[in-house]
C-alpha cells in the first residue's frame, strides 16, 4: 500500500459521508443512517489497518503526507501519525460507530442532519489528531466546533441553546489565543531562520525562542488546551455541556474532545516550548491535583447521574495532566494510556446512563432505586464500567493512573501523594452513585425496567472488553506509545536544562542525602 | 508689452486606462437619456437593466484587460499623473465592479417587489460605482475628493430611494448630512496637506517629503489626520461609524449590501493609497493612530453586533468589525499587510453580499422587519436558504474552510510579521465576541418552531428556493466563492500579492 494516502482517507471518508448524507431525501432517514454506518465503519476499518501496520521500531511520524496548501503563508497540508496520536485515531474510529448505534432509538427526528453533523465531527477530530502543520491543526480545531455546536443545539436537552453557545464561545475564546500564539511562533521562527514554516517537525527541532517569549507563547497554547482539557479552573463549561448534549455527543465529548486538550498539551505546547513547560510545570501540576480532588469531591455531590460522570472526567483529565507534567517517560506513558482508556470507560458509562434515560426520561439519581433487580445486565455493565473507570487493577484505568502517579512520584512527590487521594475519592463517588441507583428495593417504574437488548450489548460490550484487555495486557498499547514518548522527552532534555529524574535518584536521596538533580 | 499667447496644452489621455470609467459613465448616461424617451415603465426598466448589465460587463472586461496589461507592462500613469492604473487599483476596481454587479442582480426582484422599479435607480448605482472605480486609481488628492463626491451623492439618493418608508428617508438625510460633513473635513485635510507640501499629487507629496525635511510638521500631521478622519468615515471606522447602523438599516437592503461592500472597498482603496503612497515616511506618526482606530473598530463593531436584536443592524455592526480586520492589515503598512487587506476585502465582498442577499429575500414587503426572532425555524421552512445563511454567518465568524477564515489568518499573519502581537490578540478576541453575534442568528435559524408558531401563517416550502433567478445566481456565486476561497485560496492570495506589490 506504499503511497496510499491512508491518513487523508481517514479524514476524508467521514466528511464525504457527511456531504453525501446531506442529499438524502428527508423522508428516508434509513438511507442516511446506512451512510452513517458505512462511513464510520469504513473509517474504523482503515484505522484498524493503521494500528496493525504501525511500525513500533521507529520514532518518526509515519504515513506522512506533505503538500503545499497556502504557499503565501507557508501553510502546508501535512498529516502523520506517531505513537501518541495512533490511539486517539483508533479510539475515535471506535466510538463513532458505537455512538451512532446508541443513537438508534434516541434520535428520531431530523436523522439526516444528525448523521451529517456527526460524520463531519468525526472527520474534523481525525484531522486534529493527524495534522502536523500548526495552521492545519487550527483549521480542524475550529472546524470541530461547528458540528458539535449544532449537535448540542439540535438534539440536546432543555437548556441546549445555552449549552451550545457556552461550548462554542468558551473553546473559541481559547482558540483565539492559540491562533495568535501559533502565528507569532511561525513568524519568530521565520525571523530567526529565514524560512517560513508551520511544520511541527521543523518547529520542534528549532530552538530559538527567548525565555519570556517562550513563556508567553506557551500560555497562548495553554489557554486553548486548558479550556478543552478541561483543567481546573477552566472546566466550568463541561458539566453543563455534558448534561445537555445528546448521549452520543456526551460519549464523543468525554471520549475524544476532552483528549484534544491533553493531546495538544502533549504534542504541541510541551514539545515546542520545552523550557517554559519545565518552568511552568509546578503550576500545571497544582491545577491538575486540584482538578483531581475537586472533580472527585464535586462528583460525589451531584444529583444528576450525567453530571457525576462529567465531574469524574475533570478528575480523570487531572491525572492525564499530572502524568504529562511529571515530565517523565513513565508519567507521560500513563497520561497517553489514560487518554486511551478513559474514552472506553467513560464512553461505556455515558452509554449506560443514556439507556437509563431512554427508559425513564430522567437522570436524577433520586428517581432511581434498585434498578439492578429489574435490569441486572444493565447494572452489571454500569458496575464493571465504574470499576474500570476508578482504576481497579485488571482494567485499563488502573494502568493509566498508576503510571501517571508513578511518574509524578519520581519527579514531584508531594503532588503524587495528594493526587493519590483522588483514587480513593473516585471509589467513593462511583460506588455511592451505583448504590443509590442500582441497589435497594425497586419502586414504581424502576421495578418494571426493561433490561438491555442486543443492540445495547453490542454498543457497550466492546468498550468494556477493550478496557479489560488493555488492563490485562497493557504492553500491546505501551509498545506503540513508548518510543514516541521517549522522543518527546529526549527533545525536552535537548532543548532545556531539564534532566529526567530516574527512580534510583529518589532512592539515592532517601539513602545518602545526595541532591535530587 | 506684447501679449504672449501660450497655447493651452491639455494633458495626454490614455483612453484605455480610463475605459472602465467610461463604460460605467456611458451606461449610466444612456439610461438617463433612455428614460426621457421611453415612458412605459416595464420597457424602460428592461432597457435600463440591459444597459446597466452591459455597462458593468464592459467595465469588468476592460478591468480584466487592464489587469493583464498592468501585470505585463507595469502601471499606466495618465492625465498628468492624476490617474495611476496599477495592480492595486485594478484589483480593487474589479472587486468594486463585482460588488456592483451582485448588488444590481439582487435589486431586480427587490425593486419589483417593493414597486420601486425605476431606471434612475440603476443609473444612480452605476454613477456611484463610477466614483468608486475612479477612487481606486486616483493619484491626486483632488481626484480622490472628486471620486468621493461622485460615489457619495448618488448613494445619498439611493439610501432614501424608498420614499414611502420613513426609515429610508431618515437614512438618506442622515447619510447626507454626515457625509457632507466628512467631505468637508477631508477637503480641509487636503488644504492643510497642500499647505505643507505645495502639491496635491500623491507621488508629488511623497517626493517632496523625501527631498525636504520639514521645519515644522504640525500642518502636515494635522492634514493627514483630517484625511484619516474623512476616509475613516467612509469605511465606517470607529469612532466615525455612528451613522452606519441607522443608515444601513434604513436604506433599501440591496443598497445596504452595495454600501457595505463596494463603498467600503473604495474607501479602503483611497485610505491605503493616500497613506502608503503619499506619507510612507511618516508611518511612525500615523500607524499608532490606525492602531487605535483598528482596536476601537474591532471591539465596538463586534460588541455592537452582539447586542443587536435586528439582523440588518447586526450585519451593519459586523461590517464595522470587518473594517477593523482590514485596518489590521493596513496598519502593518507592509506589502504583506496590503496584500492581506486586499484579500480580506475580496473575501468580505462575497460574504457580506451573500448575507444581505438572503436578508433581502427574507424581508417582508416593506423591508422593515428584520428581527432575529423572525428568522426562527428558517432552516426548516426553507432549508436551502437557511443553510446558506448559516454558512455565510459562519464564514463571517471566520470558521475554517470558508474564505473568512483564510482572510483573518492573512491579516493576523501580516500583523504578526510586523510585530503587532497585541493587535493580533485583540483581533482574535474580537472574533470570538463577533462569533457570539453570528451564532445567535444561526441559533434562531436552526431552532425548530414551536407548534403554535408553525400554526401561524408562514407557509411551508418543502425544498424552498422560492427566490428569483437573479438572486439565486448571486447566492450561488457568493456561496461558491466563499467556499472556494476557504478551501483552495492559493491563486487568489497570489492575485492579492501581485496587486499589493504594484502599489
Amino acid at each position: 500500500m506504499g503511497d496510499f494516502p491512508i491518513l487523508s482517507v481517514v479524514i476524508a471518508v467521514p466528511i464525504a459521508g457527511a456531504l453525501v448524507s446531506m442529499f438524502v431525501p428527508a423522508h428516508r432517514p434509513e438511507i442516511a443512517k446506512a451512510i452513517g454506518y458505512a462511513a464510520t465503519m469504513i473509517t474504523f476499518g482503515f484505522a484498524a489497518w493503521l494500528l496493525w501496520n504501525f511500525n513500533t521500531q521507529t520514532v518518526q511520524f509515519q504515513f506522512v503526507q506533505d503538500r503545499p496548501w497556502i504557499p503565501a503563508l507557508g501553510v502546508r497540508y501535512i498529516v502523520g501519525v506517531d505513537g501518541i496520536s495512533i490511539f486517539m485515531i483508533a479510539v475515535t474510529a471506535l466510538l463513532f460507530p458505537l455512538g451512532l448505534l446508541s443513537s438508534e432509538r434516541y434520535i428520531t427526528h431530523r436523522v439526516k442532519a444528525y448523521v451529517a453533523w456527526f460524520l463531519l465531527l468525526e472527520g474534523a477530530i481525525m484531522g486534529i489528531f493527524l495534522s502536523l502543520d500548526l495552521i492545519l491543526f487550527f483549521v480542524f480545531w475550529e472546524l470541530m466546533l461547528v458540528p458539535m455546536y449544532f449537535l448540542i443545539q439540535g438534539w440536546g436537552s432543555e437548556r441546549r441553546d445555552f449549552a451550545a453557545m457556552k461550548f462554542f464561545l468558551y473553546t473559541a475564546f481559547g482558540s483565539a489565543f492559540l491562533l495568535a500564539a501559533t502565528l507569532a511562533l511561525g513568524f519568530i521562527h521565520e525571523a530567526d531562520t529565514g524560512s517560513l514554516s508551520f511544520d511541527f517537525r521543523v518547529l520542534a527541532d528549532w530552538n530559538g525562542l527567548s525565555g519570556t517569549t517562550e513563556v508567553v507563547l506557551f500560555l497562548g497554547f495553554l489557554a486553548a488546551f486548558a479550556i478543552k482539557a478541561p483543567l481546573f479552573p477552566f472546566h466550568t463549561w463541561l458539566p453543563l455541556v455534558h448534561t445537555e448534549a445528546p448521549t452520543a455527543g456526551s460519549v464523543v465529548l468525554a471520549g475524544v474532545i476532552l483528549k484534544m486538550g491533553a493531546y495538544g498539551l502533549l504534542r504541541f505546547s510541551f514539545e515546542l516550548f520545552p523550557q517554559a513547560s519545565v518552568d511552568l510545570a509546578p503550576l500545571l501540576l497544582v491545577l491538575a491535583v486540584i482538578g483531581i480532588i475537586y472533580g472527585a469531591i464535586v462528583a460525589t455531590m451531584q444529583t444528576d447521574l450525567k453530571r457525576v460522570i462529567a465531574y469524574s472526567s475533570v478528575a480523570h483529565m487531572g491525572f492525564v495532566v499530572l502524568g504529562i507534567f511529571s515530565l517523565t517517560v513513565i508519567g507521560i506513558n500513563g497520561a497517553v494510556f489514560t487518554m486511551l482508556s478513559h474514552p472506553l470507560t467513560t464512553g461505556a458509562l455515558f452509554l449506560v446512563v443514556g439507556m437509563l434515560y431512554e427508559r425513564r426520561h430522567t437522570r436524577e439519581i433520586s428517581e432511581f432505586r434498585g434498578v439492578w433487580k429489574a435490569a441486572p445486565i444493565l447494572g452489571g455493565f454500569f458496575l464493571v464500567a465504574l470499576f474500570a473507570g476508578i482504576g481497579l487493577p485488571g482494567f485499563s484505568g488502573f494502568i493509566g493512573e498508576f503510571l501517571s502517579l508513578l511518574g509524578a512520584f519520581v519527579s514531584d512527590r508531594p503532588y503524587a501523594i495528594v493526587a493519590t487521594f483522588g483514587v480513593i475519592l473516585a471509589a467513593v463517588y462511583s460506588l455511592w452513585a451505583f448504590q443509590r441507583v442500582f441497589t435497594g428495593k425497586p419502586q414504581g417504574e424502576n421495578a418494571k425496567m426493561r433490561d438491555v437488548n442486543l443492540r445495547e450489548v453490542v454498543v457497550v460490550a466492546p468498550l468494556i472488553a477493550l478496557s479489560l484487555f488493555l488492563g490485562l495486557y497493557p504492553k500491546a498499547a505501551l509498545d506503540r506509545i513508548q518510543p514516541s514518548v521517549k522522543r518527546a522527552v529526549a527533545n525536552l532534555e535537548r532543548k532545556s536544562d531539564y534532566r529526567e529524574p530516574k527512580p534510583h535518584d529518589i532512592l539515592r536521596v532517601a539513602g545518602d542525602g545526595e541532591p535530587k538533580k | 508689452m506684447n501679449a504672449v499667447v501660450t497655447p493651452i496644452t491639455t494633458p495626454h489621455v490614455d483612453w484605455l486606462a480610463i475605459a472602465p470609467e467610461i463604460a460605467l459613465a456611458g451606461a449610466a448616461v444612456l439610461i438617463v437619456l433612455l428614460r426621457a424617451v421611453i415612458r412605459r415603465r416595464p420597457g424602460a426598466t428592461l432597457a435600463g437593466l440591459i444597459l446597466a448589465g452591459g455597462g458593468v460587463l464592459a467595465a469588468g472586461g476592460t478591468l480584466a484587460w487592464q489587469w493583464i496589461h498592468v501585470r505585463d507592462d507595469g502601471p499606466i500613469s495618465t492625465m498628468s499623473g492624476m490617474v495611476r492604473v496599477d495592480g492595486f487599483g485594478v484589483y480593487l476596481g474589479i472587486v468594486v465592479v463585482i460588488a456592483t454587479a451582485l448588488a444590481l442582480l439582487v435589486s431586480v426582484a427587490y425593486l419589483r417587489r417593493e414597486g420601486l422599479e425605476a431606471p434612475e435607480y440603476l443609473a444612480l448605482v452605476l454613477f456611484s460605482s463610477l466614483g468608486m472605480v475612479v477612487m481606486t486609481t486616483a493619484n491626486n488628492l483632488v481626484v480622490v475628493f472628486l471620486a468621493l463626491e461622485i460615489l457619495s451623492i448618488p448613494l445619498y439618493v439611493l439610501a432614501a430611494f424608498d420614499r414611502r418608508r420613513l426609515s429610508s428617508q431618515e437614512a438618506g438625510i442622515k447619510y447626507f448630512v454626515l457625509g457632507a460633513f466628512s467631505s468637508a473635513i477631508f477637503l480641509y485635510g487636503i488644504a492643510l496637506t497642500y499647505g505643507a507640501t505645495g502639491t496635491t499629487s500623491l507621488t508629488g507629496i511623497a517626493r517632496f517629503l523625501a527631498e525636504n525635511t520639514l521645519f515644522e510638521t504640525g500642518t502636515l500631521v494635522a492634514g493627514f489626520a483630517l484625511l484619516l478622519v474623512g476616509l475613516g468615515f467612509k469605511v465606517a471606522a470607529v469612532p466615525f461609524h455612528t451613522w452606519t447602523p441607522d443608515v444601513y438599516q434604513g436604506a433599501p437592503t440591496p443598497i445596504t449590501s452595495f454600501m457595505a461592500s463596494a463603498t467600503k472597498v473604495a474607501g479602503f482603496a483611497a485610505l491605503m493609497r493616500v497613506f502608503l503612497v503619499a506619507f510612507p515616511l511618516y508611518r511612525t506618526d500615523w500607524r499608532p493612530a490606525v492602531w487605535v482606530l483598528a482596536v476601537l473598530t474591532l471591539l465596538v463593531g463586534s460588541v455592537g453586533a452582539a447586542l443587536q436584536t435586528d439582523v440588518k443592524r447586526l450585519l451593519a455592526y459586523s461590517s464595522i468589525a470587518h473594517a477593523g480586520y482590514v485596518l489590521i492589515g493596513f496598519q502593518a503598512a507592509t506589502p504583506r499587510g496590503v496584500e492581506a487587506a486586499l484579500f480580506y476585502l475580496f473575501v468580505y465582498t462575497f460574504m457580506v453580499v451573500g448575507s444581505f442577499a438572503i436578508v433581502t429575500v427574507l424581508s417582508m414587503r416593506g423591508d422593515d422587519d428584520h428581527s432575529i426572532d423572525g428568522y426562527r425555524g428558517l432552516a426548516f421552512r426553507r432549508p436551502v436558504l437557511g443553510s446558506l445563511l448559516i454558512f455565510f454567518l459562519l464564514a463571517q465568524a471566520g470558521i475554517p474552510l470558508t474564505g473568512g477564515f483564510i482572510a483573518k489568518v492573512e491579516v493576523f499573519s501580516a500583523a504578526s510579521r510586523a510585530g503587532e502581537y497585541a493587535l493580533v490578540t485583540i483581533g482574535a478576541v474580537a472574533t470570538v465576541i463577533a462569533a457570539f453575534a453570528y451564532l445567535r442568528v444561526a441559533l434562531s435559524v436552526a431552532r425548530p418552531e414551536t407548534d403554535q408558531e408553525a400554526a401561524e401563517e408562514k407557509p411551508r416550502v418543502p425544498f424552498g428556493w422560492r427566490v428569483d433567478t437573479w438572486t439565486g445566481v448571486v447566492l450561488a456565486v457568493t456561496a461558491a466563492m466563499t467556499l472556494i476561497l476557504g478551501v483552495v485560496p492559493a491563486t487568489f492570495v497570489d492575485w492579492a500579492r501581485h496587486a499589493s506589490l504594484m502599489l
